[in-house]
């Protein structure tokens, strides 16, 4: 039996709001809160795990006040662990070693964000704990610097091609163009997207990811409690983390922590790249997914590129379907943080929930993986297997 | 360019990291060595990130590296550089390890990833000194 075997996902919600401008952030919150449970057949009142980052507003990186204002009465155990948009992914993994060790039964998990309309997340607070400068500001270096000069150097290293990246994007078209509530609903091209404004060359528009409003809820609870619901729980297989840091300036942006986080996740499961029938990829550039796909091991490193060709990514038949809602770059990318989508989109296909025209036929075993920070360096990772329950 | 809105981007200079911008006004790449394990750090701390001393000094460095990435920025993320774009980043990895982003000094006729460079000094539109590099001398004499 699976260590993580105490455990399962029994709700997921996400909010089918893109741009909320008259709801507040707590009411976001509270509303996918309210969605997951229902889809669980249970209430707020039966909540006593309840984990979230520290984008949620309020004090103590956001869970105090927001156990508040849901009128969580009966907590037993919070954990607020931020890792920027990869956070939901631990939060899982965390909520079931916290059911396995007897210290909750029912656990929340929440993320919302309406960076859309007006509220820019905070918390998080200064990246260095010391005062110390470091080039990118004055330099006119943006976040999007750090997934450009990743994208050049991966292109000089291995042959990647703009037009490689874009096969990543036109996937995710394909896929949200099934999907009624995604933010983009148009199929893309190749062309389409090498033809697109370009941001931070070598990277396009088409190659970010959406800026949206919204959110959305996991409920985790123990497997007795799962036997008194009417709902499919989905197993949870196996989990790993991993951090790369800075190392004194010393970095290379070609690979992330994922070359750790994977094989811990795949170790723990049981299972091989070969057993995944569902990807859920952080997406908040098509580089990540790239990288994301090689360190994971789904090809040599350096062949991402010719990996992501031919389809392989098009969901229901290709080799290896991603984020099969649209993912955060067609779909939904609530508060800049991509982490609740890829797990409920993972859910969606285990209990063969999906849209259609993009159901993986018979999914049983799916991978979610987040990756949080920047890319390559000063960045956290957490993967999670998942699967269908028997 | 809006000069104030540059200024605002520029960190302060406080006595810890003083010896750095000295450093670029004298025309010259400074950065801390461990004195314990002999690694150079950039940014700057208290602490060594190898080794956790405390005990560092200042000091010259070569101000030569290659070329290990670049990126064209296009879009308009600060108010300083609206006028700007697009302009060019480069992240060079100095010949003492850490990696420095910047911007080159001068266009090259032809830029690869790899390609030497070494450090300039330039003033930034408000007149402290900061580091760029240049490809010039190096490529010729290759």
């Amino acid at each position: 039996m699976n260590a993580n075997d105490a455990a399962v996902i029994i709700g997921a919600y996400e909010h089918p709001g893109r741009e909320l401008p008259d709801k507040s952030l707590a009411q976001i919150h509270a509303e996918v809160a309210i969605g997951a449970l229902a889809d669980a057949g249970l209430t707020l009142d039966d909540v006593d795990g309840f984990f979230l980052g520290h984008d949620a507003p309020g004090y103590g990186g956001g869970w105090v006040s927001m156990a508040e204002y849901l009128g969580l009465r009966s907590l037993t155990y919070m954990d607020s662990t931020e890792s920027g948009g990869a956070s939901p992914i631990y939060h899982v993994s965390h909520a079931a070693a916290a059911i396995a060790a007897g210290k909750c039964n029912v656990a929340l998990i929440t993320l919302a964000g309406k960076p859309r309309t007006g509220i820019q997340p905070g918390g998080g607070g200064p990246l260095r704990p010391e005062d110390s400068f470091e080039m990118g500001m004055f330099t006119g270096a943006g976040l999007v610097s750090t997934y450009a000069l990743a994208a050049q150097r991966h292109m000089y290293e291995y042959g990647t091609t703009s037009e490689q990246l874009a096969e990543i994007k036109v996937a995710a078209t394909i896929h949200a163009s099934h999907n009624p509530n995604a933010f983009l609903q148009k199929v893309m091209t190749v062309e389409d997207v090498v033809n697109s404004p370009l941001v931070a060359d070598p990277l396009h528009r088409a190659d970010c990811c959406l800026v949206t409003d919204g959110g959305g809820a996991v409920v985790v609870v123990s497997r007795e409690v799962a036997r008194s619901l009417n709902r499919q729980p989905v197993k949870i297989l196996g989990q790993g983390e991993a951090a790369k840091l800075t190392d004194g300036g010393r970095v290379d942006l070609t690979y992330t922590s994922a070359v750790q986080s994977g094989p811990r996740a795949f170790e723990q499961a049981g299972v091989t790249v070969n057993d995944i029938d569902y990807v859920s990829i952080y997406d908040s550039f098509t580089i990540t997914v790239l990288e994301i796909l090689e360190d994971l091991g789904f090809c040599e490193k350096g062949e991402g590129g010719r990996f992501v060709m031919d389809g392989t990514l098009v969901a229901p038949h290709g080799r290896l379907p991603f984020n099969t809602d649209g993912g955060g770059l067609s779909n939904n990318h609530p508060g800049h943080r991509g982490g609740i989508t890829k797990i409920i989109e993972a859910v969606r296909q285990l209990r063969g929930e999906a849209n259609q025209g993009v159901q993986v036929p018979d999914c049983e075993i799916a991978l979610v993986h987040g990756n949080g920070g920047d890319l390559g360096t000063r960045m956290r990772s957490a993967t999670m297997i998942l699967g269908r329950d028997a | 360019m809006d000069v104030a809105a540059y200024e605002k981007l520029l960190p302060d200079i406080t006595p810890r990291n003083k010896p750095f911008w000295d450093g670029c006004a004298a025309g010259e790449l400074r950065l801390q060595r461990c004195t314990d394990c002999g690694r150079h750090r950039f940014p700057d701390a208290p602490v060594c990130p190898q080794c956790l001393s405390s005990s560092a000094s200042w000091e010259a460095v070569s101000g030569t590296g290659t070329i290990w990435s670049w990126c064209t920025m296009h879009q308009r993320y600060f108010a300083a550089f609206a006028d700007e774009v697009p302009y060019r980043l480069v992240y060079v990895r100095l010949t003492e390890g850490p990696l420095v982003i910047s911007v080159l000094a001068d266009e090259p006729d032809e830029l690869r990833l790899d390609l030497p460079v070494r450090v300039v000094f330039r003033p930034s539109p408000g007149g402290r000194v900061i580091p760029q590099f240049s490809t010039g001398d190096l490529v010729t004499a290759a």
